[in-house]
């Protein structure tokens, strides 16, 4: 009897401690943080080395974005048909060492801005008198996002605005003006999100990556049928088609992408390049929504290889938004984060950061370790970028958050959740899709700022350095902007403002930064590759085209060095295959480097 | 073997006894889904989930009862939990399993479990971890012929064990209070009618309100039972619960057997419709 008793004791002890365990892992990371609500500037430099300050109007930037109001028969499900186009990318158009930006509008008759750097802490929208502004029209489609990259290697920053339309491409005279490159080659139309450009073939021009979200087809201000949303949630393959356009030379370009075996029609939100397998030949990874994320590896030049299953991230089919590489266990390696979707209690994706598994980096395989690092609940995320905010040599991660911020305390959740689990004769038509009737959905998210410890951890802080955002994030881009050192934060929100945050760090951290010209390679050095090694510690990186969602960062990489005052060398590869040396470069400076002309 | 009567047959001289029949037929579609549309996140989720039902199955039957159990019930509930539960993170899938198996052995009546194990498991997840955890609600693919395929042979393997009538029931009922809810909210109907063509509802339909151990026994009551679940699922529908089917499964099934246990009881009388010997002979999921 007694023994009995005790066994039932003992039974319901392990029951409770069963039930309550869920509940105690679940909240920790919660409940960890909950000091760590507001901004105290010299707590948060004392503790995380640095905080950020909006200084959006201080700087003169008042832009406000503005979605595209679409066919009348979306009208009941508008705000998650239209619920992209916020970009930002970063360069300096003008050669004059400052960063500029340009950041897109997606209303028809609404205008783009460039924003010019003036370096007195002030930006002036220059996009009007540049030619650059009037893009959005009901002709030619409106703008989704926007790259950067010097194709004719004339030395200046040319401009692709990626539309829901007919792309454009403008050539950059010269830092005064921009002038409409005549393009037969690109599509009439393409409802595409997401443009990188790279040297796939590594002859020295940049060729252009372009991937489709909606069906070419579609003209979605001007339906001719509803059946236009994807064939599964998680396995659509009915999204745009992709392009490739190899550069010729001479302004000339020529669509490839079958050809090379780029196919896929696959929802395409994101993509972004760098030579994952050390093969010397930049690959192709791409973020879809609906579906797995895509490694395209690049067989020599030649062809396209769909590996993303071999290497072990074709498995799980999410809702892919982004793509951003980091080094961010300072081994040499690229990670890749991929950005999802993460609502409590009804649809828990998680972010993926698709970190390398093999040791032999010839060998491509990828393990998410999201969960293990601590970035894996981000929320309805976007865009996410990985620098180094505090200078202390780690990768840090900013990640946008927030679908469709509408009525407060409302929710189109089980609406959407309903659909979505339909068959696809259901989930493909829009007219299934019952009304929003103005409600949120994933909405007032706020944006995460992770920063990484280098143990393998990253932290949530962006409460209490300042960063908190809960507008509609899209695009995230980092750049120093003041030429200061820090990286500033530029978060595109949409049908919201665009955003800048100054970062401040404390004195004593150092940093090293490298503006690379490629002479045989391509002029902006896309795809160039720098391991710093300093006080016993390497970081890689590798200049890029777009990263993230919609989102370009400054061209000059940028390494924080923590206390380190000296940096041992720096190896740079080339995209031609040619290697310079760089033997203890002066810290606190961003170093011009090109190309040397011979094997160094 | 006179109908049901004895639940094995003889196969080749091989001895099977249909017990093994949900087991079976839920790794055959495991199998179907996961080998046509890759629905497993990852075998170590669903490998967790089995592994840890398997063993608070042992560890529990063990203390309580003082003997070893076949494990083919908690191979359905660990498998069920392991497609079930939609998470990043691999402790979800662990403790569910686990809380699975032990509330068949804590939340008794009468000497009996009440609750579907992995229904309560997967309620109980939801509730106390909905940062972490989610419920499968998604497709598997989204090809029309695969999932009657599914529906079929789900149907026919449920009709062997004489439990279609539950599921057939289930399904009218979806489909009737789907219409009173489409025009209760003026959303489309198919929009309605939509989540039961996806597979958390395949995985509900016939592993979990048809689980024999956790069903009222009386034939007239089954059908009464599951319209309920149905109509409480209609209810929490209109007030946009997502995993409305688990909840009111959680809700009803347990007060349908409770209410039986007692008035079996009080009249000294055991449950004696069609469905006794299946649930001596079959598994609780």
């Amino acid at each position: 009897m007694g023994s009995n008793k005790n066994k039932n004791i003992l039974l319901i002890a392990f029951f409770v401690v069963l039930l309550a365990t869920p509940f105690l892992i679940s909240n920790y990371e919660k409940w960890r943080n909950a000091s760590d609500t507001e901004l105290d500037r010299q707590k948060a430099l004392d503790q995380y080395g640095f905080y950020v300050e909006d200084v959006t109007r201080e700087w003169g930037i008042d832009f406000v974005h503005q979605a595209p109001a679409l066919d009348k028969k979306l009208s009941h499900i508008m705000p998650q048909i239209a619920s992209v186009g916020a970009s930002v990318s970063v360069a300096d158009f003008n050669n004059d060492g400052l960063q500029d930006f340009y950041v897109t509008n997606s209303a028809r008759e609404t205008s783009n801005a460039l924003y010019k750097n003036l370096g007195n802490g002030q930006f002036e929208n220059v996009a009007m008198e540049l030619g650059v502004a009037k893009v959005n029209t009901r002709e030619t489609g409106v703008s989704m996002s926007s790259v950067w990259a010097d194709y004719d290697n004339d030395g200046y920053e040319d401009l692709l605005v990626v539309k829901w339309g007919k792309p454009l491409l403008f050539h950059n005279e010269e830092g005064e003006g921009f002038t409409k490159v005549d393009m037969p080659e690109f599509p009439d139309w393409v409802n595409s999100n997401t443009a990188v450009w790279f040297d796939y073939d590594r002859d020295g021009l940049l060729d252009l990556f372009m991937g489709g979200y909606f069906d070419e087809s579609i003209n979605l201000w001007e339906l001719e049928t509803t059946e236009i949303m994807p064939e599964s949630f998680e396995y659509a393959r009915n999204g745009g088609r992709k392009f490739l356009f190899h550069n010729l030379g001479n302004g000339n370009f020529e669509e490839v992408s079958k050809a090379v075996g780029l196919i896929s029609n696959r929802w395409s939100y994101a993509a972004a390049s760098a030579d994952i397998n050390g093969s010397g030949y930049p690959d192709l990874v791409i973020a879809n929504d609906y579906g797995v994320d895509e490694l395209f590896l690049n067989r020599e030049g030649k062809k396209f290889a769909s590996s993303g299953t071999q290497a072990g991230m074709g498995f799980a089919p999410k809702s892919g938004m982004n793509v951003t590489f980091g080094d961010v266990m300072n081994s040499g390696r690229l990670s890749i984060y991929v950005t999802n979707i993460s609502e409590p209690g009804v649809l828990i994706q998680g972010n993926n950061l698709w970190v390398p598994s093999s040791e032999d980096s010839a060998k491509t395989a990828f393990q998410n370790l999201a969960g293990n690092f601590g970035v894996e609940l981000g929320g309805w995320s976007y865009g996410a970028q990985f620098g180094d905010l505090n200078l202390d040599g780690h990768l840090d991660l900013y990640v946008a958050n927030g679908y469709i911020s509408a009525e407060k305390d409302t929710d189109y959740w089980y609406d959407f959740s309903k659909v979505a689990g339909g068959n696809k004769t259901i989930i493909s038509n829009a007219e299934n899709w019952p009304d929003m009737e103005g409600r949120s959905l994933s909405g007032y998210q706020k944006n995460r700022i992770w920063l990484n410890d280098g143990a393998g951890k990253f932290r949530e802080v962006a409460d209490a350095v300042g960063g908190s955002l809960e507008l509609d994030s899209r695009a995230v881009s980092f750049a120093d902007l003041n030429d200061d050192g820090n990286l500033e934060i530029l978060v595109a929100t949409q049908r919201g403002p665009l955003k800048v945050y100054k970062t401040v760090t404390r004195e004593e951290q150092n940093w090293i930064g490298f503006r690379l010209e490629g002479t045989q390679s391509n002029r902006s050095a896309i795809g160039a590759r720098a391991e710093v090694v300093w006080d016993g510690k390497r970081q890689v990186q590798v200049v890029q085209s777009a990263s993230g969602f919609s989102a370009q960062n400054q061209r000059p990489l940028h390494f924080g060095l923590g206390e380190a005052d000296q940096v041992d060398r720096v190896i740079l590869e080339w995209p031609s295959g040619k290697t310079d040396t760089l033997k203890h470069p002066e810290i606190n400076k961003t170093h011009a480097v090109t190309e040397t002309s011979a094997q160094s | 073997m006179n109908r049901m009567g004895s639940m094995s047959a003889k196969l080749g001289g091989v001895n099977y006894s249909h017990k093994y029949t949900p087991p079976l037929l839920i790794t055959g579609i495991l199998l179907a889904a996961h080998l046509s549309f890759g629905i497993l996140e990852s075998y170590p989720k669903l490998i967790t989930a089995i592994v840890a039902s398997f063993a608070t199955e042992l560890m529990l039957h063990r203390l309580i009862v003082g003997t070893w159990r076949d494990l083919s019930s908690a191979y359905i509930s660990g498998i069920s939990v392991g497609i079930l539960i939609r998470s990043p993170q691999l402790w979800p899938f662990a403790l569910c399993a686990a809380i699975s198996i032990a509330s068949k052995y804590v939340l008794r009546f009468k000497d009996q479990h009440i609750w579907n194990p992995s229904n309560f498991g997967v309620v109980m997840m939801l509730l106390l971890a909905p940062q972490s955890v989610a419920v499968l609600s998604i497709q598997w693919g989204n090809n029309m012929w695969a999932m009657l395929v599914i529906w079929i042979v789900g149907s026919i393997s449920i009709y062997r064990l004489r439990r279609f009538h539950i599921c057939a029931t289930y399904v009218i009922s979806f489909l009737a209070f789907a219409l009173v809810r489409s025009w209760i909210s003026g959303d489309p109907y198919l929009a309605e009618v939509a989540p039961i063509t996806g597979p958390m509802y395949q995985l509900f339909t016939f592993f979990m309100i048809t689980d024999p151990k956790t069903t009222v026994h009386r034939r007239w009551g089954q059908y009464v039972v599951i319209i309920l679940v149905a109509f409480v699922e209609m209810i929490l529908r209109l007030n946009e619960a997502v995993y409305a089917p688990f909840y009111a499964l959680f809700i009803v099934g347990p007060l349908a057997m409770m209410l039986e246990l007692w008035w079996d009881d009080r009249n000294n009388t055991g449950g004696a419709g069609d469905g006794a010997n299946v649930s001596n002979a079959s598994v609780s999921s």
